[in-house]
């Protein structure tokens, strides 16, 4: 397979043409925006959440194939996951585009095909943009809930 | 010593005129173009980036490592003075390039940022006052918006912009409006835009706007490499560009100002070079350039940047010019067999210089360049630092592809046939 086939893998491109989740919850619990200044992409994540349960969680934004089809796989990930899950999986996902070395656990599941991305260091923040920004958007909640 | 020396350097014999340029022959001059990317022929076209450099240029700054290092305008030894020369050789010639009346209109700068941070500091924060307004306009770089941000910010000063029509040029009736309230001091333009090519009137800015007692500050980075450029002509003010897009080495950026503005300006970094004579708590400083040189200079650089204006010396910058009109021609024309590829900028290539920046409607800019760098294809994709203009374009990114002299037909061809790889892919 070409280096260029490794970063476009079918699954991103059923997802970067055909997002998922890609919509504004109406009541989050906590939100956040993320932006890439290489390109000038915005990206907004939406997460509503019951207890310590990601009950829904979805995106808006317009992006590069990587960034929309990862924006909308985490989303379909994340769901239903508690905070410290979801967490562990940004940092698995965050070590798998960036770390040559990162074994990616089955937790990922198909999410796995990002690793194409470590041979192009500028589409790294692509892959990472919405999960940069769930992470924020995860922290905003419990900076609220510890000022209480 | 410490003053520009009136150098011995011999000006170029007028290049022929229009002596047609063979992009693919000039690409032989350039080593870096002979290599092989992702094991296609490497296709450059991203010299609005920056422009690669021909052997000349990097022999004459590896020359000068071999033979004549050593630090400008302070001691009294061969090298010294050979440094020194070469410095002092190279503004002269800098200043020809540009027409400017004498050699001291000519500063050295790390870049053409920091020439533009230079006027708006040395220049406004002197004589710019709150309520003052300083014209900028909707197809600006960053570089020439963000310091009369943080002059505003500072001072009080208010910063205006001016529109564009549809087809990416200027609003100039919108301009004459500002100028006609009174308040505007400066006003600070591209002569060519980085993004839609446009090439801006500034004789006929010039003109408007001195007429209303204002100063026209001119960002020449996408026209000097590419357009001949006569400041007094154009009735430029202050005129900046870089070294690095017109096949010179990075790190070397050129303010040219009228010498009696420059004199009214306050140094922007203090220390060696640019002193007069320092005392315990106070100093005093040298008369322009040197006042805005402070420390040691990129000496190297200008060694690269005189071979470099030798270069298009030989060439003449009239065939330059042609030779990026035909280029441009030929894009607008071949890059329409692409379909659902849409074209920014003036349709007109008399009013554009050698850049034409695109997008498909439901591909995103980096998906395009990275197919097209799988071919072996540089472009740039992003907002080229102008969100404003993107704001505008309403795309937060495209892609943009940007010739120079050795640049040729052929590698238009095979852009187009890019493009049509890059639709199939993500059909």
């Amino acid at each position: 397979m070409s280096d260029l086939d490794e970063l476009y893998q079918e699954v991103i491109f059923d997802h970067s043409k055909k997002p998922r989740n890609c919509r504004k919850l109406e009541h989050p619990t906590c939100d956040a925006g993320g932006h890439n200044p290489l390109c000038g992409d915005h990206v907004h994540i939406y997460l509503d959440l019951d207890g310590e349960t990601i009950k829904d969680v979805s995106f808006e934004g317009k992006g590069c194939a990587i960034s929309t089809a990862s924006a909308s796989m985490m989303t379909g990930l994340l769901k239903g996951k508690t905070r410290d899950e979801a967490q562990k999986l940004i940092d698995g996902f965050i070590a798998l585009v960036t770390d040559e070395k990162a074994t990616a656990g089955d937790e990922l599941g198909k999410l796995k095909v990002f690793s194409g991305v470590r041979k192009f260091p500028v589409r790294v923040k692509c892959a990472s943009l919405a999960w940069r920004t769930a992470e924020a958007a995860l922290k905003r909640e419990a900076k609220e809930i510890s000022t209480e | 010593m410490n003053r520009p020396s009136s150098s011995p350097v011999k000006k170029d014999a007028p290049a022929i005129e229009r002596q047609p340029i063979d992009g693919r022959k000039l690409a032989q001059d350039f080593p870096i173009l002979k290599q092989k990317v992702r094991d296609k022929r490497l296709v450059y076209l991203d010299s609005a980036a920056t422009s690669q450099k021909p052997f000349t240029v990097i022999d004459a700054m590896n020359e000068y490592y071999h033979t004549s290092n050593a630090n400008v305008h302070r001691g009294l030894h061969m090298l010294a003075e050979r440094a020194t020369e070469i410095y002092e050789c190279a503004r002269t010639r800098a200043s020809w390039f540009i027409n400017a009346a004498r050699p001291t209109e000519i500063v050295w700068t790390k870049n053409a940022t920091e020439a533009l941070n230079l006027v708006a500091h040395g220049w406004g924060r002197r004589h710019l006052k709150a309520g003052d307004e300083v014209v900028v306009s909707r197809l600006e770089h960053h570089s020439n918006l963000v310091p009369w941000h943080l002059l505003a910010k500072d001072k009080g000063v208010v910063v205006r912009g001016v529109e564009l029509n549809a087809d990416g040029t200027l609003r100039l009736e919108e301009l004459e409006e500002f100028l006609k309230g009174g308040k505007v001091k400066l006003v600070a333009l591209a002569h060519v835009s980085n993004v839609l090519g446009t090439i801006n009137p500034i004789a006929e800015i010039s003109k408007l706007v001195h007429a209303h007692g204002a100063i026209l500050v001119v960002d020449g980075c996408q026209a000097a490499p590419h357009l001949p450029v006569n400041v007094r002509e154009l009735g430029a003010d202050f005129y900046a560009f870089s070294a690095h897009k017109m096949l010179g080495p990075t790190g070397l950026g050129v303010l040219y100002g009228r010498f009696d503005l420059l004199q009214q300006m306050d140094a922007f970094l203090g220390g060696g070079e640019m002193i007069e004579e320092v005392k315990l708590a106070s100093s005093t400083y040298k008369d322009p350039p040197l006042r805005f040189e402070a420390g040691t200079p990129p000496i190297a650089e200008t060694a690269g940047m005189t071979a470099a204006l030798e270069y298009l010396g030989r060439l003449g910058m009239a065939n330059v010019r042609a030779h990026e009109k035909e280029l441009v021609t030929y894009a607008l024309e071949k890059l329409k067999e692409v379909q659902g590829l849409k074209v920014f900028g003036p349709a007109d290539p008399e009013l554009r210089a050698g850049v034409v920046t695109f997008e498909f409607e439901h591909i995103h800019a980096h998906d395009v360049a990275q197919v097209l760098d799988s071919e072996g294809i540089a472009v740039r994709a992003g907002h080229h630092c102008t969100q404003p203009l993107h704001e505008w374009l309403g795309s937060p990114s495209t892609a943009r592809a940007s010739f120079y002299v050795y640049t040729h037909q052929e590698e238009i061809d095979l852009l187009a046939k890019g493009l049509l790889k890059v639709k199939k892919y993500f059909a």
